[in-house]
Parts: structure tokens; C-alpha cells; sequence
């Protein structure tokens, strides 16, 4: 698997060196791409990405299939699927950022990293870059639910693609939350914990039971949670809905998080 | 021509500890500059400051007239830097990272290939080339990350403890390599070993406390038949008391 995607890698990197524009001069995001590659690589060097894959597409199926209730609907179409996967990441995407920036700091490779001549943001992405394509293979991996769904029946595959679409955007926002509480401790344990419960927030912030406490106190609040919510803005994409606003918000959300993660690394490097 | 490496009163602070008081010295092309120090006497932080990574509370340095912290890519283009203790990526083959270091650095292609193969042979990697760094044995670890400082031919090496971990001959051989590298490089090395400092270097700081108190040749150092680790004792020990 490592080797095939290192081929992958490679194949990629050889269609742009072929097609992309001359190179005289280093891409501006240059070295975001080989860090992304190398970041990419180490996960499946190491058990980390096949004990990820795994225990996601167990839960995926074994939740969709039974609470999810998958047969008994009668309906061909993901829904059950895409509706545990931000429930899911919400546990999944803490325990990949955790080590983000802590294993960077444990093995000391964080001071060989910010020396070489890139810019931080560089690092910053690269590393999200490849926790996001990480996330891509892992949904990838769930295609056997797609080809069920598409012999048993006539599902919107539009509706289909948007929905994963949506679960790649939570995988980012999650992502980016846990990348930039990975950089603000060397803990391990605290990251993983802290990014649960910051994610958790944002997952929650639009359910009905915070939504109606909030409007029967402080009815500004309600909108503002419900505008703030992860788990909102996802449910347009499950209904095949890919709005502006929605990309928007996420892309507004991971550019934050990845902001305070350039900043908080550079304030805590060194400790 | 302004030197290679210049240090103006860098200080680093952490809360009410001054780790680096005004430290100010330059290190032109040619000289090899030898960094000695007790442990905690401020060597690793100089250098991490001079590499860019911890951001000075007060003072300039510069490579290659770039500034540090203005202008840290290009000042890091011109620097190879070995870290305290050769932090590598354990999982990765010592090919593989020294690929990734080179791709970071801009070379692609087979001017990558034969900058890595340059860099193995200079440090006699060829025989570990495909293992896992985590494999390896403490001194190919440290030669890995010589190498990696290496690759691209940098005008200026800062090297923290080069030799640590090394068994006698490949001290030997890594004093060879910067001597014959130091004619066209600026080279400073941080090291405990007072005969290292004889063997290469042009020129010796002895830090303590976040002071440098002595700027000297190794000779000019051992005078009146005292030897450098007398010298060495008297002045850190000397400042300790004081």
C-alpha cells in the first residue's frame, strides 16, 4: 500500500513536472507538496493508516448497516452512511492529528523541518494536506457502499458525490481543529482530548437541544450557534445541496484553524 | 565583503533567565569556529537562533547578509544545520530523507539523485542507503544528519555536536570532512571534545552562563603550557564561583 501510493506520488509529481508550467523557478507551494508527501508516506509506514482504515470502514458499515437501518428504509440512496460519518470522524480525525506536531517535537524533527528553507505556513499545510488526502483514501475506501446501493436500486449519484463532498469538508474542519491544539501541546493525550471536545462543540452547536435553550434565553445566541455548526452546514451537502455560503464557511473555518496553528507553532516550537 | 556569519548582541530570554546575554561575534569564509561551553551554558540556543528556529528576544544574525528572522527562507537556503542530537524521521529510509531534504531545498531529478549520493559518500552511508533510520546505530544516525546538512553545499554549516556518539575513526573521518570542506565554507561546530577543537578548528569561543568570555585561536589559548582543558576549567569554573 505505502509503495502504491509512493507510485502514486510519483506519477503525479512526474504529469506535473510534463504538463505543469516550467520550473525554473520552485512552485510558491512547493515545498507544502513535499511535505505533504513525505507526511502522506509516514502514515503508511507506520500502523497508524491501515488500524485508521480499518476500524473506520468497520464502524462505517457496521453503523449503517444496523442503526443506520440500510435495508429496512427502502431507499436507494447514503444517507445512513453520511449521517455517522461526522459522528464517527468526530472520534477518528482527533486520533490522527494528535501526533501532528507532537511526534515533530518528540523526535526533534521539528527543529530540522522550520530550518529548512520554507516558509512556516508551508509546513503548516503540507501537514493538513496530507491528513486531508489521508481522509480522502479512507471515504474512497467506502465505495463498496456506493456499487450496493447502485445495484439494488437507482440512487442520485449527484446526491451521492455531494455527500461526500460534505464529509471531505468536516474531515477538513476537524482536521484543522486538531492540527492547531496538536501544536499548542506536547501532550499527546491532551491534544487528542482537547480536539474532541472543541470538535464536539462545533458538531453540536446546531442540535435541537442546544438551539432551543438558546432561543428560550438568549434567542441572538441560537443563530449564531446555528450558524457556527459543523453538523448544519453538512446537512446541504447530504441533500445534494453544494452552496456557496456552505464552501465558504468551511474553507473560512479550515483557514482559521490553520492560522492559529502557524501561530501557535510559532509561539511553542521551541518549548 | 561582509562575513558570512554575523551575530550582533543576540540575547534570548526565557521569563527571568537569560539563557543568551549579548552574545556578538562573525565568522568568515575559511574559518572553522569552535563552540565550546559547560552544559546549559547557552551553545544549542545560539545556534538554534543563529538556524532560525528560535526567534531572538533581542539582536540580529545573519547568513550570508540575510537576516534571520526578516528574511529567514533565504538565510536558510544558505545553511546547513545539524540540529542537537541529528533529529531524523525514524520510519523513513536514510535515501528517502535525504530525497525529502533535498525536494524541501529545491533539487529534482537527477541533479536530487547525485546530490544525495554525493552527500552518502561524503559520510559513508552507501552501505545503509534503503534501511530505516530507526535501524540504525547512533553513529549513522548522526552521519545522516551530517549528511542532510551537506547535500546542498551550503556556504555556512552550524553543526551541533557533529562527532557525539561517533566511535574513533569516524571522528576521524567527520574532522577530515570539515577540514576539507573549511577553505570555501564559514563552519561553526559545538562540541565537548577539547582535542576536536586542536585537530579543526581556526578559531575558539568558550561560552558560559550566556556570556562568551573568550574569542581566540586554540594556540593563542593554551599559553604558558597550560593545556585547553586547564584553560577551558579555569575560565567556565572561574565564572561559575563568581
Amino acid at each position: 500500500m505505502g509503495g502504491m501510493i509512493r507510485r502514486l506520488g510519483d506519477l503525479l509529481a512526474a504529469a506535473w513536472l510534463m504538463w505543469g508550467p516550467s520550473r525554473s523557478t520552485p512552485l510558491p507551494w512547493h515545498g507544502a507538496c513535499v511535505v505533504a508527501k513525505r507526511e502522506l508516506a509516514a502514515y503508511f509506514a507506520t500502523p497508524v493508516a491501515y488500524v485508521f482504515i480499518v476500524i473506520f470502514l468497520v464502524l462505517a458499515g457496521a453503523l449503517t448497516f444496523t442503526l443506520g437501518g440500510f435495508f429496512a428504509r427502502g431507499q436507494a440512496d447514503l444517507m445512513p452512511f453520511f449521517s455517522f460519518v461526522p459522528w464517527l470522524f468526530l472520534f477518528l480525525v482527533p486520533a490522527l492529528t494528535m501526533r501532528l506536531w507532537a511526534e515533530e517535537r518528540r523526535h526533534g524533527t521539528i527543529e530540522l523541518l522550520l530550518t529548512l528553507p520554507l516558509p512556516q505556513w508551508q509546513a503548516v499545510a503540507g501537514k493538513f494536506l496530507a491528513a486531508w488526502a489521508f481522509c480522502g483514501i479512507a471515504l474512497a475506501l467506502t465505495f463498496p457502499l456506493w456499487i450496493t446501493v447502485n445495484v439494488l436500486g437507482k440512487p442520485d449519484n449527484g446526491v451521492v458525490l455531494t455527500g461526500y463532498v460534505g464529509c471531505m469538508m468536516i474531515a477538513g474542519a476537524y482536521l484543522a481543529v486538531g492540527a492547531a491544539v496538536s501544536a499548542a501541546t506536547k501532550n499527546q493525550v491532551i491534544a487528542f482530548v482537547l480536539a474532541v471536545a472543541i470538535c464536539f462543540v462545533f458538531a453540536a452547536a446546531g442540535s435541537p437541544v442546544i438551539t432551543e435553550f438558546l432561543s428560550n434565553r438568549l434567542p441572538v445566541l441560537a443563530e449564531v450557534a446555528r450558524g457556527l455548526s459543523v453538523a448544519d452546514r453538512f446537512g446541504g451537502f447530504t441533500r445534494g445541496v453544494i452552496a456557496l455560503r456552505d464552501l465558504v464557511y468551511f474553507g473560512s473555518f479550515i483557514g482559521f484553524w490553520l492560522f492559529v496553528n502557524a501561530v501557535v507553532l510559532d509561539l511553542k516550537k521551541a518549548d | 565583503m561582509a562575513a558570512l556569519i554575523e551575530i550582533e548582541k543576540l540575547t534570548k530570554r526565557f521569563g527571568s533567565f537569560t539563557a543568551v546575554d549579548e552574545v556578538s561575534f562573525t565568522v568568515d569564509r575559511g574559518e572553522v569556529l569552535g563552540f565550546l561551553g559547560p552544559n546549559g551554558a547557552g551553545k544549542s540556543t545560539t545556534m538554534r537562533m543563529l538556524a532560525g528556529f528560535m526567534p531572538p528576544t533581542a539582536g540580529t544574525a545573519r547568513i550570508c547578509g540575510a537576516d534571520v528572522v526578516e528574511n529567514g527562507v533565504e538565510a536558510k537556503r544558505s545553511l546547513g544545520f545539524l540540529p542537537e542530537g541529528a533529529p531524523t524521521y525514524p520510519e523513513m529510509s536514510v535515501t528517502g530523507f535525504l530525497r525529502f531534504t533535498a525536494s524541501i531545498r529545491g533539487f529534482s531529478g537527477s541533479e536530487r539523485d547525485d546530490r544525495v549520493a554525493l552527500a552518502m559518500a561524503q559520510t559513508q552511508l552507501e552501505g545503509v542507503r534503503l534501511q530505516p533510520i530507526e535501524t540504525l546505530s547512533k553513529g549513522f544516525k548522526r552521519r545522516v544528519g551530517l549528511a542532510q546538512a551537506l547535500l546542498h553545499d551550503p556556504p555556512v554549516l552550524v553543526l551541533d555536536e557533529p562527532t557525539d556518539g561517533l566511535d574513533p575513526n569516524q571522528k576521524h573521518e567527520v574532522r577530515e570532512l570539515i577540514q576539507r570542506m573549511a577553505p570555501t565554507k564559514a563552519i561553526v561546530i559545538s562540541t565537548h571534545i577539547l582535542e576536536e577543537v586542536d585537530a579543526v578548528c581556526t578559531r575558539a569561543i568558550i561560552i558560559a552562563r550566556g556570556k562568551v568570555i573568550v574569542d581566540a585561536p586554540p594556540r593563542a589559548l593554551e599559553v604558558a603550557g597550560q593545556s585547553l582543558e586547564q584553560v577551558f576549567r579555569r575560565l567556565t569554573l572561574g565564572q561559575e564561583a563568581a
